[in-house]
């Protein structure tokens, strides 16, 4: 079979041919090129992009370190909560019934549709494809519920987180605040930095201070899964334990806590007690009524406990009246009268005063409380008694020089203390400064500096504004020989294990010089004021087996009653611990406020019987 | 003296094997290099689909394996029995291979087998047949025969008008079927035998604007005044790949996972390490996906070869159309190359991120008896063409 010769391919075949081959080249090239580029130029990206793909992150939760008290017993702990999660992958497809099934859960949860939608946009933002988290703590009767229905519930499940446990309920509330979801402005604050939004952080009290330490690393779990994001078998491929937060030791001695906090409960009113030890700023016991229980912050709150509260300002229970108020102090000031008469050489210890009753500056007249008049007093029994006029006189010895102000301030009155609790407040020492710049503003209450303002502060009256804490500082001077201390909770960080991995000791904020025969002037006028027969809170200390030095306060602020204080050095005259008390609306301090000191040195002295005669300080019996 | 012609087609062949048998089963005058290319792609595809399909089916690792394996061995034999016959009888045939084709493509209506909305293939009980897939062979027979049988009545503008009628309407009928991808294989093998039939070029100029006004109005005019013409799964995926990550999850979605599977094969593959093609990332992974397997298991390297050896196919299949001894053997080789091509690159172009999502499948890759043998036999029927034409030299110079 021959072919005619002109069925034989042409030139213009040719041609064609040729375009078709120079076509198929550019083709080939095209697609050799794209290879070249997708898997040679940028493979390392689509690689990472392809393990990325594969992979679902898994974020455990590390527990929170325990609190513990000096002795070791547990303030706050973590228990397993159950709390209610979405699978959002899980859920029907259909948008009516996938919102069907929202409603039902949301009514499960107490929260309504638009809430829960709310709440699942905000946790995919933060973590896609992980289970959102509905409600915490939720009973097991959802639990047992939710079982028996799961064919209703499709993506619904039950996770056991970790919650703030406080095994002892309010006990010390107040010293170690509370945890909560870190905050977006605290996200960009470096303390905060690798956190994620949905972590929990300390949000007060040494939760809050010691919060680095308290804080875990979260572990990791890493698993394979396919397109559809289930688990694929046998697909766990890194799984990081958490690393829980180290243990914070406080140095609360549970026994004068319990009995400063029942103490203050017993007579129900607003207070505070505050017990340190002088030397090293150690604080013992550290207590504000009226409390709360911080368990209440672990579980949606209802209404009524939000108002209890946030919304009522006489209560206030999270303020903590021992650091964060602003009191003027009443006779407890005294002390600071006293040394800075007899460090300024206004007086001696053994400068007469005589208290006629009342002591009349000008058109104002200043009178003893009760209308008492003691006659001729040295210091020693112008303490014993309280008499005001002995301190007015030296107020109005002082009253343009500023010394009564210095020796506040020395003291630590008026200014922050270094305390490893926030929000501590710094109060006012009303000087002849600050009178001025009052008036220079021209305010309703501007006058001039006058005498009188002295002299109400030398009775810690007028306008000076401290808190329970300061006065501890200031005595507890008194008591060590001048050594202003750092006054702090945190005394030790422990692994899990109980070793030490960080002590907290502060160094003191400065030491101030004191004359010995000052000073024992003045331990020897709060002795015999607690002790003393003549001595004002006698009736309370009178018969207390150890030697004391104590000084009662009875502040007026009105518009309210009579805030009762005491603050007690013990023992005598070489004191340990120093013991605040302060209720307000209390009356007199032997009225109230030194009944529950007593109360408080009666747990301490219980329990350190033994090193108290052995340190030779003498117990009476 | 072959030796002493500097005639390029009477030299001598190189791969050329003169002994009895082979001589006897008409081995001697095969296109070693086109066998040896399409012996490959289908060895490397039983191979990867072995590898990458083991979990594919439970119960049975080899599900996949076994069944390419002997649709290729099928295939083969099929393209040895072809050799041995002279393609020119297919030109004799033409109007009764016409018919078969358009009364198979149109039974399907009817007996068809649906597979997702789409009714393509006939189920027997031990394998099932899609004549679209042997149709693009079946036409290019058939119309090649037409065109030169035709080459001489009507004027050259009736002629086109006959030629495109006669191709696009099996290509109508497997659209409607509806099966997009093949139907444009259809096309492109309809013009490919009218490029080589001599259609001039004014006419492609022509045919060309046409095609683009239809593209415009499908895509655009169509749905704009309420006719859609295409489904919206389609519409969708021929024009996602526009803006691939404008919906990562979904019609974008499977070519932006196979974009990154083959991105992560990075230059020499991931092998069993390989994930999105192994966890069901990219679907279709054995039929239109089979690439991007074959780019994250074997990288670069294994991309690479698989490309290398359709550009030796088709350099080999364009050599032939050149070779062959009559206008019909040109005309069909020139078909059967072009619609090759064009499966090659909408596949693989589909499978790196530049081409949309068409369901063609790649020739010889892709899982799929119909599929592969009707490719085997095309690669028979090229065969058929070489072999002829060295026989038709070898007497003549033997003359």
């Amino acid at each position: 079979m021959y072919e005619r010769p002109d069925d034989r391919p042409g030139p213009r075949l040719a041609l064609r041919i040729a375009v078709l081959g120079g076509v198929a080249v550019a083709l080939f090239a095209v697609l050799a090129f794209r290879l070249w580029d997708l898997q040679v130029l940028s493979g390392s990206q689509y690689l990472a992009e392809a393990k990325n793909n594969r992979t679902r992150e898994y974020k455990v939760i590390a527990p929170r370190g325990d609190i513990l008290d000096r002795d070791g017993d547990v303030l706050v702990d973590n228990r397993t909560s159950l709390a209610l999660q979405v699978n959002t992958q899980k859920l029907p497809e259909g948008p009516a019934e996938r919102k069907a099934e929202l409603r039902r859960l949301g009514k499960l949860a107490h929260m309504s549709l638009p809430k829960v939608l709310r709440t699942i946009d905000e946790q995919e933002e933060v973590a896609a494809g992980a289970p959102v988290t509905l409600r915490k703590d939720v009973g097991y009767e959802l639990v047992y519920y939710l079982e028996e229905n799961q064919r209703r519930f499709p993506g619904a499940q039950v996770q056991r987180v970790f919650v703030r446990g406080y095994p002892d309920g309010s006990r010390a509330a107040h010293v170690l605040g509370t945890v909560g979801e870190v905050n977006e402005e605290e996200l960009k604050e470096p303390p905060y930095k690798g956190l994620e939004a949905g972590d929990e952080v300390g949000k007060g009290g040494v939760e809050y201070t010691y919060d680095r330490y308290l804080r875990g690393q979260p572990g990791l779990t890493r698993i394979q899964v396919n397109a559809l994001g289930q688990p694929t078998p046998g697909g766990q491929l890194v799984s990081e334990p958490p690393a829980p937060g180290d243990n914070l030791k406080l140095t609360l001695d549970p026994a004068v806590q319990a009995a400063g906090e029942s103490a203050l409960a017993s007579r129900g009113l607003p207070g505070a007690f505050v017990t340190m030890n002088v030397d090293n700023g150690e604080i013992l016991g550290l207590g504000s009524f009226p409390t709360y229980d911080p368990t209440i912050f672990t579980k949606p709150m209802t209404q009524s406990q939000v108002n209890e509260l946030y919304r009522d300002p006489v209560l206030a229970p999270l303020t903590d009246r021992a650091t964060e108020s602003y009191y003027p102090t009443g006779s407890t000031f005294k002390i600071v009268t006293a040394l800075a008469a007899l460090e300024g050489k206004v007086i001696t210890p053994s400068t007469t005063i005589v208290d006629g009753g009342k002591l009349t500056v000008g058109t104002q007249s200043f009178q003893n409380a009760g209308g008492a008049s003691y006659g001729a007093l040295t210091l020693v029994p112008a303490l014993e008694v309280s008499s005001d006029v002995f301190f007015y006189e030296l107020g109005l010895k002082m009253w343009d020089t500023g010394q009564l102000q210095r020796w506040a301030a020395k003291l630590g009155i008026g200014k922050e203390s270094g305390l490893d609790l926030p929000g501590e407040t710094e109060g006012l020492v009303p000087n002849k400064k600050w009178r001025d710049d009052l008036a220079a503003e021209g305010l309703a209450e501007g006058r001039p500096w006058s005498a009188g303002d002295n002299i109400q502060l030398a009775t810690g009256q007028g306008d000076l504004q401290t808190n329970p804490l300061q006065m501890a500082i200031a005595y507890a001077a008194l008591g060590n020989d001048g050594t202003i201390v750092t006054p702090h909770v945190g005394m030790e960080i422990e692994d899990a294990a109980g070793r030490v991995l960080k002590e907290f000791d502060p160094k003191p904020r400065r030491k101030i010089k004191i004359d010995p025969a000052h000073r024992q002037a003045i331990m020897e006028g709060l002795h015999q004021a607690a002790q003393g027969p003549q001595g004002t809170s006698y009736g309370i200390f009178g018969g207390f087996p150890i030697e004391v030095a104590g000084k009662t306060g009875t502040a007026q602020r009105p518009p309210h009653a009579d805030q009762s204080w005491y603050v007690i050095l013990a023992p005598y005259p070489d004191p340990r611990i120093v013991t605040v008390v302060t209720m307000e609306e209390g009356g007199f301090g032997a009225e109230s406020a030194a009944p529950a000191a007593l109360q408080i040195l009666e747990a301490y002295f219980d329990k350190h019987a033994g090193s108290v005669s052995a340190s030779g300080t003498g117990l009476a019996e | 003296m072959m030796y002493a012609t500097r005639s390029r087609r009477a030299r001598p062949e190189p791969f050329a094997v003169r002994i009895g048998i082979a001589e006897r089963l008409g081995l001697a005058h095969m296109d070693w290099p086109l066998t040896i290319a399409t012996v490959a792609l289908g060895a490397f595809s039983v191979f990867t689909l072995g590898q990458a399909t083991r979990h594919d089916v439970p119960g049975s690792p080899h599900y996949y394996l076994d069944r390419q394996a002997i649709y290729c061995v099928l295939g083969l034999v099929g393209m040895l029995l072809l050799t041995r016959i002279d393609y020119s009888r297919f030109r004799e045939l033409r109007v009764g291979i016409y018919t078969f084709l358009c009364a198979s493509v149109s039974l399907v209506f009817v007996f068809g087998f649906a597979a997702r909305g789409s009714r393509r293939s006939f189920e027997f009980p031990f394998f099932s047949f899609q004549p679209s897939e042997l149709g693009k062979l079946l036409l290019v027979l058939a119309l090649a025969g037409f065109v030169i049988d035709g080459a001489r009545r009507g004027s050259p503008r009736q002629r086109t008008v006959r030629y495109l009628c006669l191709g696009l309407a099996p290509a109508a009928l497997v659209f409607l079927q509806p099966d997009l991808g093949t139907s444009m294989v259809f096309v492109v093998a309809t013009l490919a035998v009218m490029y080589f039939g001599g259609v001039p070029w004014t006419h492609f100029a022509v045919i060309g604007a046409a095609l683009i006004a239809l593209i415009a109005l499908v895509l655009v005019a169509a749905p704009a005044v309420g006719v859609p013409v295409l489904k919206g799964y389609q519409e969708q995926r021929l024009t996602s790949f526009l803006h691939p990550s404008q919906d990562a999850s979904g019609a974008g979605y499977q070519q932006n996972q196979s974009v990154v599977a083959i991105g992560s094969g990075q230059k020499t593959g991931r092998g069993d390490r390989a994930t999105q093609t192994r966890l069901d990332f990219v679907p279709e992974r054995h039929t239109d996906f089979i690439f991007a397997v074959i780019g994250e298991r074997y990288g670069f390297m294994g991309a690479a070869l698989v490309l290398s050896l359709y550009a030796l196919l088709f350099w080999r299949a364009l050599r032939i159309v050149t070779l062959s001894k009559n206008s019909y053997g040109t005309l069909v080789a020139g078909g059967i190359a072009v619609s090759l091509l064009f499966q090659v690159f909408v596949n693989v172009g589909m499978n790196l991120g530049i081409m949309p999502i068409t369901g063609i499948p790649l020739p010889l890759m892709s899982y799929g008896g119909s599929s592969v043998i009707a490719t085997f036999l095309a690669v028979g029927v090229l065969q058929s063409i070489n072999i002829q034409a060295r026989l038709s030299q070898r007497g003549r110079f033997a003359w």
